[in-house]
């Protein structure tokens, strides 16, 4: 018995100081993109060539990032001549509505919380039942890791939960293969109303780099009516939490 | 011994795809039974259409003791006697050849879709709706024998598969494992490539093993175009793999804890899990390592900071997790739920053709790090780690062990970085090659295999992971065994459902 505790002592106290302190990320981390119009070069399209996914757009001479898109890799950055395009170190990238997702500029919109209703309902005890439908494993690994002691994500009343009749809603990962789109229909419809769809991840959220592949649906858009997006490929566990906090209204 | 009618070449190795010999069916089908006979394992078996609808059959098999692979092919039609009947190892791959080509293997015992998608060409009609997991379930009969259906969805934040339990009582005497679920079509979309998406796909074919299989993939580009990778770029992604195995095992160990109700270990580990993932993201801003590993080298440098502060923690690291584990090893109540649970005998490992961390903690002497080495593995070897016991406890103690040779090749690494650039320069693909590159990843083998056009393209691509081979050891590793054991058994396979359903 005495090993378990010796062991207790020498493992030490580990949660995270989020939300009250500022997230230790990594030096190199890739967050939010940022563009500087005025460096953006007129008839230049080199980033949206780089792009794997269509996440870029020149239209009419102005720039968009669709975050719901980016597998943050950086290529377009890596393409950019005139270095218009950088990746902060921004975690803050969850959103309520697919236009939300869409960066012009330098202007950052974070995720609104949901309404007092909802908010009495969700706010203090949020049930989630998780549906990997294609996910790669990294998405749901770095949410699993929110319920080690690192994150404590019971320590805001979120919890997963093993079956979709005690939950609140769905956080739903990967691109939706055509073979899992009826597993998901019949998991949403078994949790009692009113639901959450929390939809994680650059697949979950248009397919990320399976998009119009003909075996898979594209992410839940179109399936699930979706309240908060989490883009990323794979978002960071500090990203998933912040987007979860911030639907709640628990940031301060 | 060399395999009979095969060319013999190395991992990482292209080859002029006419230097692959061509047999008539009868011929190829006997060479594979021969060599698997005589203890070669089957790496690849796969069919790739040759334009004008002719189709090929090739089989990579691969020699263990003298880290050669040999490959033969015949021209198929529209069926074949099958290689399955008399060489087991060959069933899972015959029944993907049948589900993608329409191709019968005849005579095969267990001819079942394997990931549930329309044929590539030929069968049934593309718009003929297809159910996942509807297909006929090997049934057992009898007074009280009753049968438990667990999944898609499962009870956790895991992958979605289908199990199909024949129980007498709490007794399980047979589980058939439905996959295809997680199917994307990677394989299929890799065709005419590389393009810009291509990358993406095998960096997240198994995310948790994405510098596993990215790490095979540029092998096998680098073999056709001929691309020197640099000495600092391969001791990189050597750090990488081990990193990313140490974060896996780290986490199973933790997991196994969880599923026998042992929380320290489970609690620890989980943290301790992340700390690994993190030291990745030190190297490349992702705690998966996307963007690390890239055609020609890698895509991130390391400063000797950096270095310095990789080993600080991967010394603590190891502090952590060796107190985590000793404790499993010195509770009996974990020792009894691990030790003599999910049995899986040494001759059924061989028969399977299992891979990986089953097969070494069966006995099974193989790890592609040691048996077909390639980049900075060739000049630092990791040592194989094996335990004879091939049950829950083996596979757990097999990763710890890992866990310490992992660190000690780290340290290593780190001690003797050599300097120099981490890309050279691109060159294009060579035309008509076949290339098959090894990579010991966490789980076990990757294999990638590929053969360019006349224009360098990919003209086909197979990618087999690891869980290919294993979940059929899983499904032996239940028999007999109670119904519920089966999550501590999952567990200690910790299988890929992506990797498997590409």
């Amino acid at each position: 018995m005495i090993k378990p505790l010796w062991a207790r002592l020498q493992q030490g106290h580990r949660t995270v100081a989020f939300p009250k302190g500022e997230p230790v990320l990594p030096e190199r981390f890739r967050g939010r993109p940022q563009v500087e119009l005025s460096k953006c070069l007129a008839d230049c399209t080199r980033c949206a060539d780089a792009c794997p996914t269509e996440a870029m757009r020149k239209a009419d001479g102005a720039l968009t990032i669709d975050l719901g898109r980016c597998l943050f890799c950086g290529a377009c950055a890596e393409a950019c001549p005139t270095e218009a395009i950088e990746f902060t170190r921004d975690y803050r990238l969850a959103g309520r509505s697919r236009d939300d997702l869409v960066v012009h500029d330098r202007a950052v919109k974070l995720a609104e919380a949901l309404d007092q209703k909802a908010r009495r309902l969700f706010g203090r005890s949020l049930k989630l039942r998780q549906v990997c439908a294609g996910g790669c494993n990294a998405c749901e690994a770095d949410t699993n890791v929110l319920t080690t002691v690192v994150f404590d994500l019971g320590r805001f009343g979120i919890q997963f939960v093993a079956s979709p009749r005690h939950a609140d809603g769905l956080f739903v990962t990967g691109p939706v293969p055509a073979n899992m789109k009826l597993a998901l229909e019949k998991t949403y419809a078994a949790v009692p109303d009113p639901k959450l769809v929390i939809a994680t991840g650059a697949c979950a959220i248009s397919g990320g780099c399976y998009r119009d592949h003909p075996e898979v649906c594209n992410g839940v858009e179109g399936i699930l009516p979706v309240d908060l997006y989490i883009p990323g490929c794979p978002p960071h566990p500090i990203t998933i939490l912040d987007g979860l906090l911030r639907l709640l209204d628990r940031l301060g | 011994m060399p395999v009979s009618n095969a060319i013999s070449f190395y991992n990482g190795q292209a080859i002029d795809t006419k230097q692959v010999p061509v047999l008539d069916v009868g011929t190829f089908r006997s060479s594979v039974i021969d060599a698997a006979a005589s203890g070669m394992r089957i790496a690849a078996l796969f069919a790739a259409p040759l334009g004008n609808s002719r189709l090929r059959l090739f089989a990579v098999l691969a020699d263990d003791s003298a880290g050669t692979l040999g490959v033969l092919s015949a021209d198929v039609g529209e069926r074949y006697p099958s290689v399955a009947v008399d060489c087991t190892q060959a069933h899972w791959f015959e029944r993907e050849i049948a589900e993608q080509w329409s191709i019968v293997p005849e005579g095969h015992p267990w001819l079942k879709p394997v990931r549930f998608h329309p044929p590539y060409r030929g069968g049934r009609r593309q718009d003929e709706p297809i159910t996942p997991s509807v297909m006929d379930f090997f049934k057992v009969a009898g007074e009280q024998v009753h049968e438990v259906a667990v999944g898609p969805v499962h009870a956790g934040i895991i992958e979605p598969g289908h199990f199909r339990f024949q129980c007498h009582g709490e007794q399980v005497l047979n589980l058939e494992i439905s996959l295809g679920y997680q199917h994307r079509g990677v394989e299929r979309a890799s065709v005419g490539g590389p393009n810009k998406r291509t990358v993406h796909y095998v960096q997240t074919l198994a995310g948790d093993t994405t510098v596993g299989h990215t790490t095979a993939y540029c092998q096998l580009i680098e073999s056709f175009s001929g691309r020197n990778v640099t000495p600092r770029a391969q001791v990189l992604r050597a750090i990488a793999l081990e990193l990313e195995r140490l974060a896996n095992h780290t986490g199973d160990l933790g997991a196994l804890a969880g599923d026998v109700g042992y929380l320290p270990t489970s609690s620890f580990c989980g943290r301790i899990r992340g700390d690994f993932l993190n030291m990745t993201a030190l190297i490349c801003g992702n705690r998966f390592g996307r963007g690390l590993i890239v055609p020609g080298g890698v895509g991130f440098d390391v400063t000797d900071r950096h270095c310095e502060s990789l080993a600080e923690r991967i010394a603590q690291g190891l502090k952590d997790v060796t107190v985590a584990a000793n404790l499993l090893w010195s509770t009996p109540s974990v020792l009894s739920r691990f030790e003599d649970t999910g049995r899986v005998p040494i001759q059924t490992c061989r028969e399977l053709g299992l891979v990986g961390v089953p097969a070494r903690a069966s006995g099974v002497e193989m790890d592609c790090r040691f048996n077909f080495p390639t980049g900075m593995y060739r000049f630092a070897q990791v040592p194989v780690s094996t335990w004879n016991t091939g049950d829950v406890f083996g596979r757990a103690y097999v990763r710890w062990l890992e866990i310490q040779r992992s660190v000690a090749f780290i340290r290593d690494q780190l001690a003797s970085m050599p300097d120099g650039p981490i890309t050279t320069q691109a060159k294009p693909l060579s035309p008509n090659r076949f290339s098959v590159s090894l990579v010991e990843g966490w789980r076990g083998e990757i294999c990638h295999v590929a053969l360019t056009g006349p224009d360098g393209g990919l003209m086909h691509h197979k990618i087999v992971d690891p869980s290919f081979h294993n979940w059929m050891g899983l499904a032996m590793a239940l028999r007999d065994q109670q119904i519920s054991d089966f999550p501590l058994c999952n567990k200690s396979f910790n299988l890929s459902y992506c990797g498997h359903d590409l």
